[in-house]
């Protein structure tokens, strides 16, 4: 026989008030029926019949206070049940039993925090080994990054482009110069000044199996759309419990460029580092801008591609093979040394560069790395150093609270403790909103002569 | 310009269209189906075996039955909000799955990762299950794009809710669909209620088929509390957008018996405007009402079909009370893909 139960109506609820029976012994009900009310301190509800049948028994009164969830409150006769076969011991309300057992157990068996199980360790691969005597080719960043979309949309259709000003106008930073001719308008798509909408739209054609490369015209507009970064793209895959992913890119310029104040010069770096579900690379030089990009396009996962548009226009030499992709998630030794570790990404690194000069020169053994991934992010490079060194200096030009840099020196604390000699420095932009005189956008950047001080503070020189 | 039907209720419309007797006991199945699994659901919430947010399609059901009717099975991709049980069951998923993802257990769609508001299958192109009020709009125009990229000739039904009819990025979509011609049905679900805000206090034009208009999209008004309507306006709206018209819009008139979630004790409504609806409106009753007077079952035909979905129904939350919670390995699955 069908035992109406009290019911929760919400996860935090007790218990409550029957506060009025709408049906009495004898009453036909069937689905949906309203059988009694309920008050809560925070709302009166009604509950309703599931079941179908006459109500047999109603077993606590009207008016009742303090009702514990889940306590029988009425017996209903189902349709073909006769009274007298009524199985139930017909006593007082009692606690019901057989539905609720998993529920108890399952708290019961809630795990601990000791029972929580170690995160898997992801294990970046190495860069490839180069063929001997291969030639490297002098290139801009923003010639590495145009080579490695070509290559990836000659090697997939699926693989397509859309942003602001991609096609027609070549790229408000000329990144997608010449796409439109070779592909045609179906696969570089110009978009309406839309960010959120036409996000969500790539992310939707992503779960669909396509592999969008959206370009935000720069990271400071990507904002519009980091509700579908975050909520639609990076969550998919957990939320369909493995089943649909957003292989995407979302790229574009980050960071402050010059002059142009406080609502487009931002770094995005920690935020997008934060979500697990994404990845997120913010390589420095131009054969790591062509090899990560490859590789972030190939991903089936989402990624944020951060650039810099100071860097497009700066040079490097980019090997000359014909699939040139490097690992993600593995961070370059980009000199080695023993006295003081300096760890950056993008814009940093040329701070850290000239800073790194200098410091030779003057007889300190720098080891600079580039960590060229944030997400996930190659801590075992930077302990290994730290390990040698005992020192770190971090650069980078986003604010200092939640920065790359405060996550660096706690893993590095927490894993590296007793082989540290001096507390990490951070160099970080200043803790203000970029302001736009020349002078004051100066100082609220880190500069060389702070990576330069920051070294010898703790080499105690 | 945007078309306008102007009768908005199934008595008034001049030409209602006619079920056959297999299409009526097909929505009267479906449509039960919805009602007696988030009957159990409700109940299942107040014995503390779902938790968190719960929002029931109790009353909605002829919208989702319909345009599913008139879609391609396998072939058009279907996307909405947080109301989505109804969606999923009538795609075919299987119900246990559905009920197991309420009650978070490993049996679950989503492995109980994902809970009442996220559930997904690639394999019968429902891609959601999106608890962001609006983003299932641009998502849904995104299948459409991926439709429209590969020539498939699939379309995307993108359903989203009155309230979310108001958020930005809605007409941000409007747009790029119309712009690019995208296959994509927008299906309104107007039960007249933004969580607890009627349409007249969060609106300031209440008329959603007309919400295109600025596009070019055309729309149309539809009784959704009946199935026929539904499936009729869902059928042409469908065909316009295969044929390579682009968008257009459906604004569904329909109710929600319930509260907005489990938890809402929906003060903001009178208990007539309820009551008027279940008595004089209610998409299963209706067709139930056809199918005796049209002599097509008996009241034992109806019973055993009723027995028929209490037993899927019962088996569902049988399976999603037993089955076991999810393995504590799974809390580091899933969160990216090893390339």
């Amino acid at each position: 026989m069908p035992q109406i139960l009290m019911p929760a109506l919400s996860p935090t609820m007790e218990e409550g008030k029957l506060a009025k029976w709408l049906v009495k012994v004898g009453d036909s009900v069937k689905s949906g029926d309203v059988l009694a009310e309920i008050e809560t301190d925070k709302a009166t509800m009604e509950v309703e019949s599931v079941d179908e049948g006459v109500v047999k028994e109603l077993l606590v009164a009207e008016g009742t206070e303090g009702v514990k969830v889940n306590t029988p409150i009425a017996l209903i006769l189902a349709d073909g049940e006769s009274a007298g076969a009524a199985p139930v011991a017909q006593t007082a309300p009692e606690p019901a039993e057989a539905p609720l057992v998993p529920a108890e157990k399952a708290a019961e068996a809630a795990p601990s925090a000791a029972a929580v199980p170690a995160a898997p360790k992801f294990e970046a691969q190495n860069d490839p080994d180069l063929p001997e005597g291969v030639e490297m080719v002098e290139m801009t960043v923003r010639q590495a990054l145009n080579e490695a979309m070509a290559e990836e949309l000659r090697r997939d259709k699926d693989v397509f482009i859309m942003g602001e000003e991609v096609a027609e106008y070549q790229g408000a930073y000329k990144i997608t110069q010449g796409l439109l001719q070779e592909f045609g308008p179906e696969r570089v798509i110009d978009t309406p000044i839309t960010e959120h909408g036409f996000a969500g739209l790539a992310v939707g054609a992503a779960f669909a199996g396509l592999k969008p490369v959206v370009e935000f015209m720069t990271w400071n507009f990507g904002m519009q759309a980091i509700d579908q970064i975050i909520n639609s793209a990076a969550k998919q895959l957990y939320m369909s419990g493995g089943q649909v992913t957003a292989p995407m890119v979302f790229r574009g310029p980050n960071g402050a460029a010059a002059r142009v104040a406080a609502q487009h010069s931002q770094d995005f770096s920690a935020w997008y580092s934060h979500v697990p579900g994404l990845t997120v690379i913010a390589p420095y030089s131009a054969a790591d801008a062509k090899g990560l990009l490859k590789a972030a396009i190939r991903s089936p996962n989402p990624v944020i591609f951060l650039e810099n548009e100071i860097l497009y226009g700066s040079t490097g030499l980019v090997p000359k093979v014909d699939d040139f992709v490097l690992p993600i998630g593995k961070a370059r030794i980009a000199r080695k040394g023993a006295d003081v570790t300096i760890v950056s990404f993008s814009m940093g690194m040329r701070y850290a560069t000239q800073a790194t000069e200098k410091l030779v020169a003057a007889g300190v053994d720098v080891e600079l790395i580039d960590l060229r991934t944030l997400r996930p992010l190659d801590s075992d490079t930077v302990i290994e150093s730290v390990k040698k060194t005992g020192r770190l200096v971090t650069v980078e030009e986003g604010w200092p609270q939640g920065g790359i840099g405060a996550e660096l020196s706690a893993r590095v604390m927490e894993q590296a403790f007793d082989y540290l000699d001096a507390p990490v420095l951070r160099v970080t932009g200043k803790d203000v909103p970029m302001p736009y005189a020349a002078n004051l956008e100066k100082l609220a950047l880190p500069n060389v002569g702070e990576v330069v001080q920051a070294v010898k503070t703790v080499c105690y020189k | 310009m945007a078309r306008k039907a102007t009768a908005t209720k199934a008595q008034t419309q001049p030409n209602v269209p006619q079920f056959s007797n297999e299409q009526d006991l097909e929505a009267f199945r479906e449509m039960l189906l919805i009602r007696r699994f988030e009957e159990k659901a409700g109940q299942m919430y107040g014995m503390g075996l779902i938790g968190g947010f719960c929002h029931l399609y109790i009353g909605q059901e002829a919208v989702v039955t319909g345009i599913t009717m008139a879609s391609e099975k396998g072939k058009d991709a279907q996307i909405t909000g947080y109301r989505d049980h109804g969606h999923m069951l009538v795609m075919g998923l299987d119900p246990k799955g559905v009920m197991a993802e309420l009650t978070g257990r490993q049996g679950g769609l989503s492995k109980g990762k994902g809970g009442s508001m996220h559930m997904f299958s690639n394999e019968h192109k429902f891609y959601g299950g999106n608890g962001i009020v609006g983003a299932q709009v641009s998502l849904g125009a995104g299948l459409a794009f991926a439709a429209k990229y590969r020539g498939d000739g699939s379309v995307s039904l993108a359903y989203f809710g009155d309230g979310a009819a108001n958020q930005g990025q809605v007409y941000e979509t409007f747009n790029m669909a119309k712009l690019w011609k995208l296959p994509v049905v927008f299906i309104i679900e107007n039960n007249k209620y933004a969580m607890g805000t009627s349409i007249e206090r969060a609106a300031a034009t209440t008329d959603f088929s007309m919400r295109g208009a600025s596009f070019d999209i055309p729309g149309e008004q539809v009784d959704g509390m009946d199935v026929r309507m539904v499936y009729d306006a869902a059928q042409r709206a469908i065909e316009h957008a295969r044929s390579g018209k682009g968008p257009f819009i459906l604004e569904m008139l329909t109710y929600r018996y319930r509260g907005h979630s489990m938890s809402d004790p929906a003060k903001y409504r009178s208990k007539d405007e309820v009551t008027k609806y279940r008595q004089e409106r209610d998409p299963i009753e209706q067709v139930r009402a056809r199918l005796l007077e049209n002599g097509v079952v008996t009241e034992d035909d109806i019973k055993k079909i009723e027995t028929e979905i209490r037993a899927i129904v019962t088996e569902a939350a049988d399976f999603a009370t037993n089955d076991p919670e999810p393995d504590a390995s799974e809390l580091w699955t899933d969160i990216t893909i090893e390339a």
